[in-house]
Formats: structure tokens, sequence, C-alpha cells
């Protein structure tokens, strides 16, 4: 029998017993909707975390720093790579050398000092650090009171939350609840902040700063160079409430400045003694700099390239790895459990033509006397299996589609009772669509096998016997 | 349009032939022996009647030459074709060309229209749906069931559901008509109405036509031969002018 006239026959088989085919199609759907449920919340809770951690930067940032500076801890690096006295300088040409990188997006100084910052008068230490403009898009600034630096060599200042209770006197006690990111804002947007801080300058510059201290100082291979201790006025633009650096451990900072800001104040940094006295010329020479990726998966290959530069390397790109193994393993369960109910419902589609099988007997036995095959039948029923499963399965994703767009809206109004933004973490990409309308038809198909082959096997005098 | 496997025949001008044809069932300790060594043999064109009471084996020897059951043992050759070495699909193509049946209870498929039930064969020869459909309505007005194509066999009578049936069996051009008490579930007056259209198909195309009855005076009315059946054995079979007695239409 051609395609077209078995599907035909087959529609109208389902639609005879309407109520029946119509209740072990919504049983099909339901399986699917389960599937296709579990499925899309893997997918859209992969899909999150991979956003969060894109936009958190650490998944796409190599921190890159000189050998000599890992020496001595015994980094395998240091043991297999060159010996530290013939590693290189990590200096402004090697920044732009990396920042050239087919993969690169940026490559910036990492700046980062401890120093006091005045406020209302009363001394604060806390660390610092610079921050390109691209960290605007870091997810650490969402949440953020106040606005991310008007350019990037502002006098401007970002605090982290913690700082900013540290300013205004309002540390929690240990177990009692924070004071809101806004409340902390109020008062600090706006208001200004002095860092005292220790310019590095060679020794033939005058030093100019506004403050008169001043150390000058010969190191061993003759290069000269002063410390001069100046102060530079901040304005406070806003108050982060999550950690941009959450990932730096102890030497994070609380405040954050304008890179270019922080690259002119020449700050002197712990490492500059060590490093001046390596540099070949008289560019600027870096303890480290971070180094961003276009995409994260590219992130191994660029770790490699600056590694044969005799850079030592730093990133957390096991732990991604780590990460797309757990969501593999999620998926897996997911699917085996959203599976389940599709395969209940299969028991349905057998049940179902069993029992059309009897109801229609003499049908077939008539259909058999007239020239109809056993694969005519058996094709018969399987097709009618596939029609329950095209439907079911379609079914089947518009309900998953709406379970999961239920369960957002859902989560969405909680996360705002919480105060938190809201998030899509639902997703349902045409690969499902297709998957789940194939599996409900496969399973379907399956289903129908044994059906299908018992009625191709009646007896067609026995058939036209059945009353 | 597909053929079946044939044998070679010496005799080209018969339409069946059985030799010690036996068809029993066991149920239990029991033997039934439904058709117990029939021989026959029937010319190609004619009508003839397998009369009986009930129990005789003349359904069971029509399901043998309809290739609807195997015979035990012995053969039966239709068309040159020995049935019993033909295997499933191929019986099913032989059913498909070689024969059409008409049964007792009509045997129309409820759920369908008339135009979907006489269509129905050409569906499984895979004929295209613009010839079928021409082919069906021609069938259904060769019967007289034109303004009743789109109507299901339950809005019918009797007498047009077994017109429809015969409708169907005609609608492969079969060499052969099987017809299983095609009168057993009408009025007298339909029932002649049936019986003259089957002699028609048996004259006007040549058809070779094996009627089972009960009613002598149906077979001696129609039949050009009457085979006579007990308890699975041939016990009489003599000729017939149907001529004397049928020229009268109701």
């Amino acid at each position: 029998m051609k395609l077209p006239d078995l599907t035909e026959l087959a529609l109208r088989n389902l639609r005879e017993s309407l109520l029946r085919n119509s209740l072990t199609t919504v049983g099909i759907s339901v399986g699917v909707a389960s599937l296709v449920a579990m499925l899309s919340l893997g997918i859209g809770l992969q899909q999150l975390a991979s956003r969060r951690l894109v936009k958190s930067g650490l998944f796409d940032t190599v921190i890159v720093s000189s050998r000599r500076e890992m020496r001595g801890m015994g980094r395998e690096e240091e043991r297999n790579g060159p010996i530290p006295g013939e590693s290189r300088v990590l200096d402004e040409p090697a920044r732009l050398e990396i920042e050239h990188m087919a993969n690169v997006s940026e490559a910036y100084p990492d700046i980062r000092f401890a120093t006091e910052l005045r406020f209302e008068d009363k001394p604060h230490l806390t660390m610092v650090s610079a921050l390109p403009d691209s960290a605007k898009s870091n997810d650490a600034f969402d949440g953020m009171k106040g606005s991310f630096f008007s350019s990037d060599n502002a006098p401007e200042a970002i605090l982290q939350k913690s700082f900013a209770e540290e300013l205004l006197g309002k540390t929690p006690p240990l177990g009692a609840p924070e004071p809101g990111v806004g409340e902390l804002a109020a008062p600090l947007l706006g208001k200004e902040l002095v860092m005292r801080y220790a310019q590095r300058a060679a020794s033939s510059t005058p030093a100019t700063g506004t403050d008169t201290n001043s150390v000058s100082a010969d190191d061993f291979a003759g290069v000269s160079y002063s410390v001069v201790s100046r102060e530079q006025k901040l304005k406070i633009v806003g108050v982060s409430d999550l950690d941009p650096e959450s990932m730096r451990g102890p030497t994070r900072a609380k405040v954050f400045l304008p890179l270019k800001l922080a690259e002119s104040l020449h700050v002197m940094q712990a490492t500059d003694l060590r490093e001046i006295s390596r540099a070949s010329s008289d560019q600027p020479v870096y303890s480290s700099i971070s180094v961003r990726v276009k995409n994260p998966a590219q992130i191994q290959a660029t770790e490699d390239a600056i590694k044969k530069m005799g850079f030592t390397t730093f990133s957390i790109a096991d732990a991604s790895r780590g990460l797309r193994q757990f969501f593999g393993v999620l998926y897996a369960f997911l699917g085996i459990f959203g599976s389940l109910a599709l395969i209940v419902a299969s028991i349905g589609i057998v049940n179902t033509l069993v029992m059309a099988i009897l109801e229609r007997r003499r049908e077939i036995g008539i259909m058999k006397a007239i020239g109809a095959s056993d694969s005519d039948v058996r094709k018969l029923f399987f097709a009618e299996a596939g029609a329950m499963g095209v439907l079911g399965g379609m079914l089947g994703v518009v309900f998953g589609w709406a379970i999961g767009q239920a369960i957002n809206f859902g989560t969405n109004i909680y996360l705002k009772r919480q105060s938190l933004p809201p998030e899509h973490f639902w997703a349902v990409p045409w690969w499902l669509v297709a998957f789940a309308i194939g599996f409900a038809v496969v399973v379907s198909l399956v289903s129908g096998l044994y059906p299908a082959g018992r009625a191709a096997r009646l007896d067609p005098v026995q058939a036209l016997r059945y009353e | 349009m597909t053929t079946v496997p044939t044998v070679s025949s010496t005799a080209a001008t018969l339409a069946i032939r059985s030799e010690n044809v036996c068809r029993h069932y066991r149920m239990g300790e029991t033997v039934i022996r439904a058709v117990d060594g029939i021989s026959l043999e029937v010319p190609t064109g004619e009508f003839v009647a397998l009369l009986g009471t009930s129990g005789s084996g003349k359904s069971s020897m029509l399901n043998l030459i309809a290739g609807l059951d195997r015979p035990t043992s012995g053969s039966v050759i239709v068309e040159d074709r020995d049935l019993a070495k033909l295997s499933r699909e191929e019986l099913a193509k032989y059913r498909l060309h070689v024969v059409g049946m008409v049964f007792q209870s009509f045997n129309l498929i409820p759920s369908m229209t008339l135009m979907e039930n006489v269509d129905l064969p050409l569906r499984f020869a895979e004929v295209d749906r613009g010839q079928r459909e021409s082919m069906a309505r021609e069938a259904l007005e060769r019967v007289g069931l034109r303004a009743r194509v789109n109507h299901r066999p339950s809005e019918l009578s009797g007498g047009e559901q077994q017109r429809a049936a015969l409708a169907r069996a005609l609608i492969n051009r079969p060499k052969l008509l099987l017809a299983d008490e095609p009168t057993g579930n009408l009025d007298s007056h339909t029932g002649t109405e049936i019986m003259n259209m089957l002699r028609d198909f048996n004259r006007e195309l040549g058809m070779t036509v094996v009627m089972v009855t009960h009613e002598r005076t149906l077979a001696e009315r129609y039949a050009q031969r009457m085979i006579f059946l007990a308890d699975g054995k041939l016990v009489d079979d003599r000729p017939n002018d149907p001529g004397f007695q049928a020229e009268d239409r109701p």
C-alpha cells in the first residue's frame, strides 16, 4: 500500500475510536512533555551557568605572570620551563604581543596595590585594583548602585559593599543581617575619597606631586628611580553588591579605579624593584596581566601559546571542563527520568493497539479476504502507532514548553520577592523539539511492533468468523 | 498489476482443479474432517453451486479455493496456481488479483463509505487515486448504487450492501467469483436481484462463479452445475440447465 493511502487509513482508524486514541495520544504527550521539561531545564541551567561564568570573567580570563614571580613556589611550569634567569620579562611589548594573538580580545596590566584611602578624614587601609572599560559587562556590577566609570581615566572609584560598610561604620556583627547595597550607596555616591599612594618615578624626573616626601634609590643594576608620596582625589560613583574579584582570594580588591587612570598614577608596586632591574628598556613592566579570550572554548589554546612565550598562566579552564562533565551527567539523569513517563505511555500504545486488534478482528479478516497482505496489515498498525507518536510528540513539545514557561514565570516571581534579578533558565532549542518528536515516534513504533505483528498473523478464516 | 507464480497445467481451460484435497481440524482429541478428499474440476466460465447441509464442508472448500485457508493434504490448483505451494504474500496477491469474494453477511467495513469500501482492494493493489476513484464509481454504477457512493453501509438496505460487496468483488476484474451464501441474509426478491447480477457477470464477463448455498432451488435456477457435499465428501456432481428456470426476471 502506498504511504499516502496508509496514512489516510491510519488517521481514519484513529478517528473511529476518538476518545481512546486521544487519551493514548495525551499519554504520549505527557511523556514527551516530561522529557522536554527535564531536558530544557538542564539546557537552560547550563546556558545560565555559562552566561554567568562568562560574564563573571572566570572562564574567559587567563592571568599571566612572569616565571620569576613563581620562583620557589614549586610550580610545575617552573620546574619544566626555562631557567628563571632566561624567563621573559612581562613588559609592554610582551603585553602587546599577547593582545595581538588571534583569540585574545584584550590584555591589560594587573594593577593592584594596598594603600590608604581617607574618607571624611578617617584613614582606611585597603586593596585597590584597576578595571578596564570591558569590565562593565561583568555581572558583579549588575546589581550595582550608581554607575560604572564615566571614562577610562576619570578620577572615580567603585566600592565593594564590604568597604562601603567599613567607610560608614556599618560592618554588621557576624550572623547579623547585612545592610542593603542601596542603603549603603545613598550616603556615599558622589562623595570624595582621597587616595594616598607611592608613585614611582625616574630619578631624572623631578617630583611634582602634591606631597613632599620623596625617596630616591639606586638599584644594583644602576637604574635610578624615586618614590614619591602622592594623593589622588576620587569620586565615588558606584557601590557593588557582589565581588568582581571573588577568584582572587586574599588579594582581592575592595576599591576599583579606571585602568587608564591607574596606569597614569605610576603607583609603586611590590614587584617593581625586581622587574625594573630586569627591564631591557624603559617600557613599563608588569607583575601580571589579565588576558581575556574571545571564546571560553579557546582558553586552553591561548594558555598554551602564552606558556610557549615563557610566561606562567593561570585559568580555571579545568573547572570549566568539570562543569561540562557535570552537565553531561545531569542531562543523562534528566533524560532518563523524562523518558520514564514516555516508556509508561508506550505501554498505553500497546494496550490501545491490542484492543484495536480485538475490536477490528473482523475488519482485518475482510481486508485479508479482499487482498491485503500481512505486510499491508502490519504497516497499517505501524502507521497508526506512528501517527499517535507524531501527534503526541508535537503536543508534548507544546506542553513541555508551556510547563517550562510556567515554572520560569513562577520562579521569577520568587526571585523578585527575594530582590534578585529575573533569570531565563529554560531553553527549548530546535534540536530538542526534533529529538523529542523523533523519540516519541521511535518509542511508538517500537510499541506498535508487537500489536502490528499480531494483527498481520491473524488467520483470515478465524477473523471472518469473529462477531 | 502484480502476478503470482503459476504451475504448468495440462488442462489450460480449467479454472479450478482439486485433487484429493483434505482440510482437517483438531479440536482437543477429536479430528474434524471439514473437507475429506474432494477431487473436482471446474472449467473456465462455469457457474457452479456447492450444495450441502450445514457442516457439510462447502464453506471450507470455498475458503480453500479462495486461498484463505490451506489444505491439510491434496492440492487446489486455480488458474494454474497450486495454492498449497504459495507463500502468505503470494496468496494475498492471488486473493487480490484472481479472486473476488461475496459473503452472506456482506462484510463491508462499517466505518467506510461505499466508495471507500469498493476502492479498498485497489489501494492494496497500489492503483493511483484518480484511476481508483473512476474504477470504483464505475463498479458502483454497474450495481446501481451511483447515488449511494458516500453512504456508509449502515445507511443501506441488505440488498444494497450486497450489491456494494459485489462491486468490491469485481473491482480488480477477477477471473473467479466466489460467493458464500450470497442471498442468505436477503429476502427472496432482493436475493433474486443479486443472483441475476451474479449470472450476468458470469455470462457477460466470462467469470467463473462458485457459489455456496444450501438452497437447492436457487442452485437449480442459476447454476450450470451442482456439486453436493456431505461430511466433507463429494457425494454428487451433476450438470444443470439454469436457462430453463431462470429466464424470468423478478
